[in-house]
């Protein structure tokens, strides 16, 4: 299979990661690495990688449009809105890290195979990415949800600037994420940064309001969808079986990250790529049966 | 003339940890109003963690942010109303602009010690906006003066006018509150602050090491109502700064008076220095976690003074109340595990 042509654009933790991500790939082949800076250290791992760099930003794809058939964009919120209408109008598709919300939000889990006949997606936050799937499966399999919340700790080596520059639009975000995919009108979302060290793993607690939770069905779906995360994300895993405590359901879980560019405390950056190389991949398969 | 010294009362706010955020409109007023009448300079009001924190993490509060600084508003008029705001909790959008329509005077924009450039865009927003802004290091045992004044300085930097480290797990000494405090005051141009808690006895003694060494922003509480063993008690820290030489512009008798009506109108009981307040101070660990330990270590059958060590070894900050029960279901399997293992 022709593997498809993708270009990072971003060179900070989250587009360096998505680089080497990429690179091991058997669908992905990643032909542009593009930036602000040629020192910065993203940049420097990418061409000691052998992967072409530039520094123009998005000026590098509009020069050469032929250089790539998808974009990351790993810049940040307010930089995509003028991104994906450059990248539209040169009818490329485009997986958006930040929490912009403007293209089509997107949970692996849940809706990967309907998002592919978009070109412009979504993967709305690290924490909705840990916390989406478990809150879909609450609204599907057990009734009329109330309220529901995600409280995400993760270790503040593991954000950088922009992230903790923007943590109003992770939590809003995140919370329209959680409204969309389980039906519940209301959501909130709180995230901690813990600075110790060792550094924590990231963590995130789903509590959610509702009637008569059926605890041992749960168990099961829980378990059930825990197992299709862990198919793209393998260092997914539920901190307990569900359980209720003082009138509130809660599901916890860890996520580790596999430490391609970051330690693998820093879950939290790696379910967000794992997710987009997931999706990726998508496409890349989509392509290929459509050129086939 | 003797230095003045900026009294910041969070009686309805930090007190609301110490009645799991229950504290009803009737009550905001009545307190609000005798703080009024005593000259309390600013007036601090909500949920516990602050704005838009009312959550199952932490507890929901009786009564909704908005309704809460309304009650007290109607009644401040020299007193200015202020707030805790804690990014990652409340946002700008959703709660700060709301604030300041309601006609919040006072923000103090809140981060882990740490953390300080979570609060950049906030402190920069409420600033815009023409409103008293404060950065709060809550947890500043936790780190070194130097890192602590980096991080003041960042807020510093970011709009504060001025910058309050917190003693939230009632863990200072006298000496490490002056040693600290000296450093900001050193390094910063901006005011300084401090907020105690009581859970070692030190809380007054903590204050007045904070004035000696320069703060000139010191918060108390009726009868020292808050989380934990509760905050530094206001009526007492009047009186000894006033006995001191310091002015804080509160009428005493008045003050007096407040602390008596917050003690019979606001406290099912007045806060004292439980054993596993002690225990919570020597852990490190932040007062607000309390009454969920009491809770869960009931629960699950697990020792509280175990607990709140464990909570301590695992660095926890404030908002991770989630695991707290995690490290209650650890210990608690431990203890089964333990027997089998000696056999």
């Amino acid at each position: 299979m022709k593997k498809l042509k993708v270009a990072i654009l971003g060179s900070g933790n989250i587009g360096t990661d998505l680089l080497v991500k990429a690179l091991r790939s058997p669908y992905l082949e990643c032909t542009f690495f593009i930036g602000r800076n040629l020192l910065s250290p993203g940049m420097t791992k990418a061409s000691g990688l052998g992967v072409r760099i530039s520094s123009l930003g998005i000026e590098a794809i509009e020069k050469e449009p032929e250089s790539c058939d998808l974009v990351f964009d790993a810049t940040s919120a307010m930089d995509h809105k003028r991104h994906w209408q450059i990248l539209d109008k040169l009818g490329k598709t485009v997986i958006d890290m930040t929490p912009s919300k403007i293209g089509r939000m997107c949970i692996p889990a849940i809706n990967l195979e309907e998002c592919l006949v978009d070109r412009h997606v979504n993967m709305v936050t690290c924490g909705g990415q840990a916390s989406i799937p478990l809150a879909y499966l609450i609204g599907k399999t057990q009734g009329p949800v109330e309220y529901i919340e995600v409280v995400s700790s993760i270790a503040s080596r593991s954000s950088g600037p922009a992230t903790r520059l923007n943590i109003d639009e992770y939590v809003e975000t995140t919370e329209e994420g959680l409204r969309f995919f389980s039906g519940c009108e209301r959501a909130k979302t709180i995230l901690i940064q813990n600075p110790a060290v060792p550094c924590v793993d990231m963590q995130t607690t789903v509590f959610v309001r509702i009637k008569s939770p059926d605890l041992e069905a749960l168990a099961v779906e829980a378990e059930r969808m825990v197992g299709k995360i862990k198919t793209y994300v393998p260092g997914y895993r539920l901190v307990a079986p569900p359980l209720v405590e003082n009138g509130r359901l809660m599901i916890m879980i860890k996520v580790q990250g596999l430490g391609d560019y970051l330690p693998k405390y820093a879950g939290n950056l790696d379910i967000i790529n794992c997710a987009a190389i997931a999706m990726a991949e998508g496409y890349a398969r989509r392509f290929a049966e459509v050129s086939a | 003339m003797p230095s003045k010294v900026l009294i910041s009362d969070p009686t309805l706010r930090d007190g609301n940890h110490a009645v799991k955020h229950q504290l009803t409109e009737k009550q905001i007023a009545r307190y609000a109003a005798a703080a009024e009448a005593a000259g309390v300079p600013i007036v601090e009001v909500g949920h516990g963690n602050g704005l838009g924190a009312s959550s199952l993490q932490v507890g929901e509060s009786a009564v909704d942010d908005l309704t809460m600084l309304k009650a007290a508003r109607r009644e401040l008029l020299n007193s200015k109303l202020g707030i805790h705001v804690m990014p990652g909790f409340a946002t700008i959008n959703k709660d700060i602009k709301r604030a300041i329509e309601i006609g919040v005077d006072v923000f103090r924009i809140g981060a882990h010690c740490t953390e300080a450039d979570i609060t950049q865009r906030h402190i920069g927003f409420v600033r815009d906006k023409g409103k008293e802004v404060f950065g709060v290091l809550m947890m500043s045992h936790m780190v070194t003066k130097e890192i602590l004044a980096e991080e003041a300085s960042k807020m510093e930097s970011y709009g504060a006018e001025g910058v309050v480290i917190m003693d939230s797990a009632g863990a200072y000494l006298p000496r490490d509150v002056g040693g600290r405090i000296a450093e900001l005051v050193k390094r910063l141009q901006v005011p300084v602050g401090f907020h105690g808690h009581n859970n070692l006895g030190m809380a007054v003694a903590n204050s007045l090491a904070a004035v000696e060494a320069g703060a000139t922003i010191v918060d108390g509480t009726a009868r020292g109502f808050g989380a934990g063993a509760g905050n530094t008690p206001l009526e007492v820290l009047v009186a000894v700064l006033e006995k001191m030489g310091y002015s804080t512009g509160i009428n005493l008798y008045k003050m007096l008076d407040a602390a008596d009506l917050a003690e019979k109108e606001l406290m099912p009981s007045v806060p004292s220095i439980k054993s596993v307040s002690i225990v919570s101070g020597l852990a490190g660990v932040f007062s607000g976690f309390a009454k969920h330990v009491e809770r869960i270590s009931g629960e699950y059958g697990v020792d509280s003074r175990d607990l709140f060590f464990e909570l301590g070894r695992r660095k926890v900050v404030a908002g991770q109340e989630d695991l707290i029960l995690e490290a209650a279901m650890d210990l608690a399997s431990q203890k089964k595990k333990a027997p089998a293992e000696t056999s």
